[in-house]
C-alpha cells in the first residue's frame, strides 16, 4: 500500500510485472555477488593443492576421492553414528537439566543467590579439564563422553533459562494470579513460553560446544568416533584420510547449526520480529 | 553470565546465602567421598584435595604451569582479536564486502576448532605456535561477529549528524563508529576469553604442550589423583578469575552506554 503510493508519487513504474522482474534481477545479482568469493577460493585451493605437491596439503581431488570412499557410507555406522549418538545424549541431558534447574533458580531468588558462586565456578572450569575425572568415574566407554558433553553444555542453557524466566513480565504473572490460575499452569503457559527465546539462544551456543566436546572426548580416550579417526589418521601419517575427517567435521558443524536454525524458526515463529536476533 | 552475579552483588544477606551455598556444595562433596559412594581409590577425601591444592599454590611449579597456560591463552586471544576486529569493521561498514564474504564466513564459522588439532600439529609441531593458532582460530569468529554487529548497530542519525557537520570519513569512524562498537567488542572479548581458555586446556590435554592441561593428564597417569583434583580446582579458579576480570572490563566499557547492552550467552 505505502510502497505503491511511494512508487506512484515518484512517478516510477507501478506495473507489478516489471517490478517482479527487477526484484528477480536484484536477487540474482546478490546471489552472484555472494557466490563469487567462495567459487574463487575453492578453485584456488583446488589448483594450489593440485600443483604444490605438499605432503600436508594433498590435492583436493584426492581428498574428495578418499572422502567418497570412506564416508559414503563405509564408516558411517562405525564412527559417525557413535559420535552423534553420544553428542545428542549429552546434549539432551544438558537441555533437560538446564531448563529444569534454570527455571527453579530463576523463580526463587534465595536459591539463585546461594547457587551463584558454585555455578560461576563450574561454568568457568573448562570442560576438557574434567575428562580425566570422567574417565575415572565412568571408564573409557560412552558414558564418560556423554558426561563431559552434558557437563560442558549445560551452563549456557542454565544461565539463559534463568535470564529468560526472570525476564517474564510481572504484569502478566500478576494478571494470571488475580484470575487464580494455578501455579503449574502459570509456569507452563506463561513463564516457560516467555523464556523460550532465551532458552533457544543458550541451546544454540551449547550446540557448538557439544560438537567441540564430542571431538575432544574422542581424541583423549576412545576406540571409535570421528575425533578418534582424525587423530589416528594424523598419527599414522594418513594425510588424505585426516583431511576427510576434518572436512566431515566441518560439514557436520554446518549442517547441525543449519538444522538448529530451521527448528528454532519453526518453534519461535511467533517471536520473529518482536525482538532483535540475539545470536553471537 | 554477568547478570547472575550483578543482580545479587553487594547486599548483606546475600553474602550469607552465598557462603551457605558454597558450604553446602563442599559438604556434599565431602559426604560423597567419605560415605564411599565414590570409590576411595579414585576419589580421595575432599580435605586431602584442598590440602594438596594449598600446598601446590604455595610452591613454584603450579605458577609456572599457570603462566604457560596464560601465555598461550593471551597470545591466541590477542592475535585472534587483532585479526578479527579490523576485518569486522570493514565487513560491518560495507554492505558489498559483507555480501562477498558471507558464504565463506558461514561455512568456516561452524567448523569445530578442535578438528584442526591434527593438522596444526603436523604443520606447527607440538609447541606454543600450535596452541596460539588454535586459540586464535577459535576466537576469531565470535570477535568478528561481535564487531560486525557493533558497526552495523551504529545509530544512523549519529552518522548523518556527523556527516552534516562535515566530519571526514576517518573522523566519523573515530568519533561515531568506534565508540558505539566498543561495547560489542568488549562483550566479544568476554565470550572469547572463556573459549580461548577451553581451547588452551584442550590443546595441552590432547597435544601435550606444557601447561595446566598437560599437568592434569600427567598427574592422572602417574596415579596422583589428589594432585589431579587439586589441579582441576586451580584450572576452575583460573577460569573464574578471567571471567570476573572480563566481566568487570565489560561493565566499565559499558557503563556510559547501557542501552547498547546486548546479552549474549557466554
Amino acid at each position: 500500500m505505502t510502497r505503491t503510493a511511494i512508487d506512484a508519487a515518484a512517478g516510477g513504474r507501478t506495473r507489478p510485472a516489471s517490478r517482479a522482474n527487477r526484484r528477480v534481477g536484484r536477487a540474482l545479482r546478490l546471489l552472484g555477488l555472494s557466490l563469487v568469493v567462495p567459487a574463487v577460493l575453492l578453485a584456488g585451493v583446488w589448483w594450489w593443492t593440485g600443483q604444490a605437491g605438499n605432503f600436508y596439503f594433498p590435492p583436493a581431488s584426492e581428498v574428495a576421492r578418499y572422502f567418497a570412499d570412506l564416508w559414503l557410507f563405509d564408516r558411517v555406522s562405525g564412527d559417525v553414528l557413535p559420535s552423534l549418538g553420544r553428542m545428542f545424549a549429552g546434549y539432551a541431558i544438558a537441555v533437560v537439566a538446564g531448563v529444569v534447574l534454570g527455571t527453579a533458580l530463576g523463580l526463587f531468588r534465595p536459591l539463585r543467590t546461594a547457587a551463584d558462586p558454585v555455578v560461576q565456578f563450574l561454568r568457568a572450569l573448562p570442560p576438557p579439564a574434567l575428562i580425566p575425572f570422567a574417565l575415572l568415574l565412568f571408564g573409557a566407554g560412552d558414558w564418560s563422553k556423554v558426561f563431559i558433553i552434558a557437563l560442558g553444555t549445560v551452563w549456557p542453557i542454565l544461565l539463559n533459562t534463568i535470564d529468560g524466566v526472570r525476564g517474564v513480565e510481572a504484569q502478566q504473572l500478576e494478571a494470571a494470579r488475580s484470575f487464580q490460575i494455578p501455579a503449574w499452569a502459570r509456569l507452563t503457559r506463561i513463564v516457560l513460553p516467555a523464556a523460550t527465546p532465551r532458552i533457544f539462544a543458550g541451546m544454540r551456543t551449547s550446540l557448538s560446544i557439544a560438537i567441540i566436546l564430542m571431538v575432544v572426548s574422542e581424541m583423549v580416550a576412545s576406540d571409535n568416533g570421528i575425533g578418534y579417526f582424525v587423530l589416528e589418521s594424523q598419527r599414522s601419517f594418513a594425510i588424505p584420510e585426516m583431511w576427510t575427517g576434518i572436512v566431515l567435521l566441518g560439514v557436520l558443524g554446518f549442517v547441525l547449526n543449519w538444522l538448529f536454525v530451521v527448528m528454532e524458526a519453526r518453534v519461535l515463529f511467533w517471536h520473529r520480529g518482536l525482538k532483535g536476533n540475539s545470536d553471537a | 553470565m554477568a547478570s547472575l552475579a550483578r543482580v545479587s552483588a553487594g547486599r548483606g544477606p546475600d553474602l550469607g546465602l552465598k557462603v551457605a551455598g558454597i558450604a553446602v556444595a563442599l559438604l556434599l562433596v565431602e559426604l560423597f567421598t567419605r560415605s564411599g559412594l565414590l570409590p576411595e581409590r579414585w576419589f580421595p577425601p575432599a580435605g586431602e584435595i584442598y590440602a594438596e591444592f594449598f600446598r601446590l599454590a604455595g610452591g613454584r611449579p603450579l605458577w609456572v604451569e599457570i603462566g604457560r597456560t596464560l601465555l598461550g591463552w593471551a597470545t591466541g586471544l590477542g592475535l585472534g582479536a587483532v585479526l578479527a576486529v579490523p576485518v569486522g569493521m570493514v565487513l560491518g561498514s560495507s554492505r558489498t564486502a559483507f555480501r562477498l564474504a558471507r558464504v565463506v564466513i558461514e561455512f568456516c564459522r561452524p567448523v569445530p576448532p578442535v578438528a584442526l588439532i591434527p593438522l596444526t600439529v603436523l604443520v606447527y609441531g607440538t609447541g606454543l605456535t600450535t596452541k596460539v593458532f588454535l586459540v586464535a582460530f577459535a576466537v576469531f569468529w565470535p570477535m568478528l561477529f561481535q564487531t560486525i554487529y557493533g558497526v552495523q548497530d551504529v545509530d544512523p542519525v549519529a552518522t548523518d549528524t556527523a556527516r552534516a557537520y562535515g566530519l571526514g570519513t576517518f573522523a566519523r569512524f573515530r568519533t561515531v563508529v568506534l565508540p558505539s562498537a566498543t561495547p560489542y567488542i568488549a562483550t566479544g572479548l568476554r565470550i572469547s576469553s572463556s573459549i580461548a581458555l577451553i581451547l588452551t586446556i584442550t590443546e595441552e590435554l590432547v597435544v601435550g604442550t606444557p601447561g595446566l592441561g598437560r599437568a592434569i593428564i600427567v598427574a592422572q597417569s602417574a596415579g596422583g589423583t589428589t594432585r589431579m583434583y587439586a589441579l582441576i580446582i586451580a584450572t576452575g579458579l583460573l577460569g573464574w578469575v578471567l571471567n570476573a576480570a572480563f566481566g568487570a572490563l565489560e561493565r566499565r566499557v559499558l557503563s556510559w552506554h547501557p542501552a547498547q547492552r546486548q546479552e549474549v550467552a557466554r
